[in-house]
């Protein structure tokens, strides 16, 4: 059997999802193929940085402005056009392929099965449902296998391989959307999804210049990454895509602190598997004590800017 | 333009599932169902669309058990002119709705399907990609603002990074995300009003869809557990068990 996974990348560089999501679906058996797909220049760096990837057999390359904003239907109608050489299509659960892969699978007649967090065989992987709250177990039974990964629960496949690169053949545009703009936050920060340490603020921060005030500069401190509560976020302290959580985005860094958080099912759902959690809240009640491994009650406006002096002196 | 909204009937959002001791499932019985709060912001957009004179109809359709009527009455009471059962019984999955809801599409030709992002059931996030594939029509998940352009739509897209903002052609499909709106409550005299107003029932059948699963559900198991940790009495403790316990500084 061969696999097509769809590399993530920003249309310059290969974005860690993706060698997240290689683990993946190396575990499926087969060999595998590195779909790049992209607009200008930096698609061909990415295909080089996919090619050195240990496990590639082959890395494909798609150039050309219908893929330049990640649009689902010319995607979609791309990876279909591929489809007959394959047997298993995967691709890190990140915004672009939440959009764009179940388009694939139903072109293909496949029940896509979403972010698994295993695989079990080749055809039977573990998927969360209800938030995390559940873990179920399924066996695809369609021909052609669709799956989205769910990267935080996958290591990262490291380099050291040296495939080769070919064009993919090209597919039409069904010309349906077209792009208008973007508001993309520009930060020196990690991503949330990978990075080591996440700093995140909850509805307590009380506004947008709290976030800067104490959470951004202990996460600076840190070298972390901010994320935010779904509260935190729709009372607009914090913008949508810091959002962790069952609908935002699941993380699983070595150190996530929660500031202010009281630990809704839906916020736990995005970050119960980080390896150290530790939570400050003046509610000693509050759920985010019942996962955390070390908790501190207490008012955040005074502990915060401590816990940032403090990690100074260690030289932080 | 008509307005099409599907509405899945799912467990309450604040309820703790249990997964049953068997591993079969999760506990349904004596639970609270819910319109899938997704789809309330679908419910909930299409009758601002109606209110400021975009649409003209604004139709909800379930496809479930013949309490998924009552989703449907939920989404009348919020303002919708009509709904539309479509009884199936037992796990139906995203590609078999989107097939449903594609015979229904064509049935009603509405100008716009508005569907939740996901179901708090699943959390597949398949449904409104899988139906714009099987109509062949313009998809924008994940939507944070829409608006209508003649039969064409500017829709803005909450995606990793921030947002997005592209151009879809009509007839399009527009999948939810949280910050489209706040959705009303219903009031008194709407739930009232909404007994009144007509339920289409149907079956799966009338559509001559195979609703046979394709995914075989082996075990529903539980999380592993995580354990509640240490309190710690203040900043200096903590960053000193972080330092030499967890070994994370």
């Amino acid at each position: 059997m061969t696999t097509l996974l769809i590399a993530e990348h920003d249309h310059e560089t290969l974005k860690d999802s993706t060698n997240k999501a290689l683990t993946a679906a190396s575990q499926l058996g087969g060999d595998v193929h590195v779909l790049v797909a992209g607009g200008g220049q930096g698609t061909k760096a990415a295909a080089e940085a996919a090619a050195k990837l240990a496990g590639v057999a082959k890395v494909l390359v798609a150039e050309g402005p219908a893929y330049e904003h990640d649009l689902a239907e010319p995607l979609a109608a791309l990876i279909v056009a591929l489809a007959p050489n394959y047997d298993a299509f995967v691709a890190p659960a990140t915004s672009r392929f939440k959009n764009v892969m179940p388009r694939v699978a139903a072109l293909l007649d496949v029940m896509q099965v979403s972010e698994i967090i295993k695989v079990v065989a080749p055809d039977t992987y573990e998927r969360p449902i209800y938030a995390g709250n559940a873990i179920q177990t399924v066996k695809s039974k369609d021909a052609k296998k669709v799956i989205t990964v769910r990267t935080s629960t996958f290591a990262a496949a490291g380099e050291g391989g040296s495939a080769a690169i070919e064009n993919a053949a090209s597919a039409a545009d069904p010309g349906l959307s077209t792009f208008v703009g973007e508001e993309v936050a520009k930060s020196d920060r990690p991503e949330l999804t990978s990075a080591k340490i996440i700093v995140s603020g909850g509805r307590a921060m009380q506004s947008r210049e709290n976030f800067a005030k104490y959470i951004e500069p202990l996460a600076d401190k840190l070298g972390a990454g901010v994320g935010a509560s779904r509260a935190a976020v729709d009372a607009g302290y914090a913008p949508n895509d810091w959002q962790v959580g069952q609908t935002g985005k699941v993380v699983a860094p070595e150190l996530y602190v929660a500031i202010g958080i009281s630990g809704a099912i839906q916020h736990l759902a995005g970050m119960k598997d980080s390896k150290v959690i530790v939570a400050i809240n003046k509610d000693e009640d509050a759920p985010i004590f019942q996962v955390a491994d070390y908790g501190l009650v207490a008012d955040l406006y005074q502990a915060v800017p401590e816990l940032t002096e403090a990690l100074g002196k260690l030289g932080k | 333009m008509k307005v099409l909204v599907p509405v899945k009937r799912v467990v309450d959002y604040n309820v703790k599932v249990r997964v049953k001791s068997d591993g079969t499932g999760v506990e349904l019985a004596n639970v609270k169902m819910s319109m899938n709060p997704f789809d309330e912001i679908a419910v909930e957009e299409a009758l601002r669309l109606k209110e400021a004179g975009k649409a003209t109809e604004v139709v909800v359709v379930s496809i479930g058990p013949a309490q998924a009527s009552e989703t449907i009455r939920t989404g009348l009471a919020m303002g919708a002119d009509r709904g539309i059962l479509v009884k199936a019984e037992g796990n139906v999955e995203p590609l078999a709705v989107a097939k449903i809801l594609k015979a229904v599409v064509e049935a009603e030709q509405p100008g716009l399907v508005i569907l939740g992002k996901q179901a708090i059931d699943d959390d597949s996030n398949q449904t409104g990609q899988m139906l714009a594939a099987l109509l062949g029509w313009s998809q924008a998940t994940f939507a944070s603002k829409l608006e209508v352009e003649g039969s064409d739509f500017k829709v803005t897209r909450e995606v990793d990074g921030g947002l997005q903002t592209i151009k879809l052609k009509g007839p399009a499909i527009v999948t939810t995300d949280l910050r489209l709106n706040e959705p009303r409550y219903a009031s008194l005299p709407n739930i009232m009003k909404a007994k009144k107003k007509p339920i289409d029932d149907k079956s799966a059948s009338d559509y001559g869809v195979d609703l046979t699963p394709r995914l075989e559900v082996l075990k529903t198991a539980e999380p592993a557990g995580r354990k509640a940790g240490v309190k710690v009495k203040d900043v200096a403790e903590l960053v000193n068990k972080l330092k030499t316990e967890a070994g994370v500084l």
